[in-house]
């Protein structure tokens, strides 16, 4: 019955945030910030986890080909699907569930409790649409291009990690790039970011939308809002795949 | 003017407002007065509209706010300036933004005169080349005269105040009361203000109500409260020695 109450409260707070903007102008200058706050700062950690793991998913699936008559370029290939269809998509979400999940949540939670989303309601702003907004249109914009980047790096990262360990040459290496690559992949992963952006921006926002009390409540959210945001991220992957692929 | 009838509003089961009846005054200052808890911010606040209630009817002049949709509920909050209690800066904005804030949404001013409009209000709550400090850098006072001149940056024709000198020095206190007092009379403002400081009610208070466990108890001007014999406002006013005193000497 909880469970409902929430989801019924989530979306009418959802309601709320795609209705026209009061001022263009105002919506773009906040949509310049959020593009700045939520992806120029989340570069430099998708940058090195991507760089990472595509290294660790070229080792490990070359310690694991210890059969000869598998070819090498499989390498290649198995790190690169893995980047496309599941890492830089899902895993780099559930990432920005929990560093901008977390923010979201503890920002309009703190202002909330200081009132200032009530000061905006008293001068008759909508302030769902105001905060959220933006946030929400500028995680639309940034995740696929932070999947795009993801998806570089990694592989970057698998060529440079499987080269100076004597574990793939560069041919056969980018022979696997290469090998069976389906377009369609980069499509399916780049909707489902789009999803997964919407709700780890709307969910934290929900969270600290909701905030009644001090800081500890405003702590109790952030926590809240990145389990909730990684579970309901986790349940969309699956429902995603289930339909798109 | 502001009149209400028989507002009632209930928080689950508990009856927060009882059937409350008040008039407040165009170019006065309406002082709400009460102990904590009494009622006083969830009167002050369903005034604002932030609060449905439950029972009851609220006329700003002659416009009945009580059922409005949202529509026209927004025209109304345009008239309105609402100073908080703890100022509610936006953070992330400097001084001179969050001054702006009302402007870039409701004027038709040009960015020039919005700036020009913005460091007047400024200047008349005497904050000078203070523009480009973000809220974090002032003090308590310095954050209640920036809100303040937010408030009337749209020169409303209603302004709300929520214990605008709670956690300020008794001299601060006394200077925001005074700006708040010359403001509704510069600009024939109703302003209503929310307080439990006896300094508000002896130096600024022209029309004052007494709200008591979520029933009006007393209504009246500050003369007038001297010879109450309502006995939660007396019990209220005087349980200080001071303030009996004071009382006294003033009879």
């Amino acid at each position: 019955m909880k469970f409902l109450d929430i989801l019924g409260a989530y979306l009418l707070f959802m309601r709320r945030i795609f209705t026209k903007p009061e001022k263009r102008r105002v919506f773009f200058r906040e949509l310049s910030n959020e593009l700045e706050k939520l992806g120029l700062n989340s570069i430099i950690l998708v940058m090195i986890i991507s760089f990472f793991i595509g290294a660790v998913l070229t080792l490990q699936t070359a310690y694991n080909m210890s059969n000869p008559l598998l070819p090498r370029y499989l390498i290649g290939y198995l790190t690169r699907e893995t980047l496309l269809l599941e890492f830089s998509s899902t895993i780099v979400s559930l990432i920005l569930a929990g560093k901008i999940g977390s923010n979201i949540a503890s920002e309009i939670g703190t202002m909330r409790i200081t009132e200032q989303i009530e000061a905006l309601e008293a001068m008759g702003l909508n302030s769902v649409s105001y905060l959220v907004g933006p946030k929400i249109a500028a995680a639309l914009v940034i995740n696929p291009v932070l999947y795009i980047f993801s998806v570089f790096i990694g592989i970057i990262g698998g060529f440079l990690a499987g080269l100076s360990a004597g574990s793939v040459n560069y041919d056969d290496y980018i022979n696997g790039l290469h090998f069976e690559f389906n377009p369609y992949y980069v499509t399916y992963s780049i909707i489902k970011t789009l999803f997964f952006a919407v709700i780890f921006t709307s969910i934290p926002a929900f969270y600290g939308y909701n905030v009644r009390g001090g800081a500890l409540e405003v702590g109790r959210a952030s926590t809240r809002a990145v389990v909730d945001s990684s579970i309901a991220i986790l349940v969309a992957n699956l429902i995603l795949t289930k339909i798109l692929l | 003017m502001i009149e209400i009838r028989g507002v009632t509003k209930f928080f689950d089961e508990k009856k927060v407002l009882q059937e409350v009846d008040a008039l407040f005054e165009k170019g006065k200052v309406n002082l709400i007065i009460g102990k904590s808890g009494s009622g006083k911010t969830v009167l002050l606040k369903s005034l604002i509209g932030l609060l449905p209630v439950d029972a009851g009817m609220i006329r700003f002049d002659d416009r009945e706010i009580t059922g409005l949709n949202m529509k026209n509920m927004k025209e109304i909050r345009k008239e309105m300036g609402v100073v908080f209690q703890g100022g509610a800066l936006f953070d992330s904005l400097s001084v001179i933004e969050n001054v702006l804030f009302p402007l870039n949404f409701f004027s038709r001013m040009n960015e020039e005169e919005k700036r020009e409009r913005a460091l007047f209000c400024l200047r008349r709550v005497n904050l000078n080349d203070t523009g480009h400090l973000y809220p974090a850098e002032l003090s308590g006072g310095m954050k209640k005269r920036v809100a303040i001149a937010r408030a009337i940056v749209l020169q409303p024709r209603y302004l709300f105040c929520d214990e605008p000198n709670s956690g300020l020095d008794p001299l601060t206190a006394i200077v925001i009361d005074n700006l708040l007092s010359e403001l509704t009379h510069e600009y024939g403002m109703t302003t209503i203000i929310n307080t439990h400081d006896m300094n508000s009610v002896f130096e600024i208070g022209e029309k004052i109500v007494f709200i008591h466990e979520g029933r009006k108890e007393w209504e009246g001007d500050r003369e007038a409260i001297l010879h109450s014999t309502t006995p939660a406002l007396n019990e209220f006013l005087f349980t200080s020695k001071f303030n009996r005193m004071v009382k006294e000497n003033i009879r």
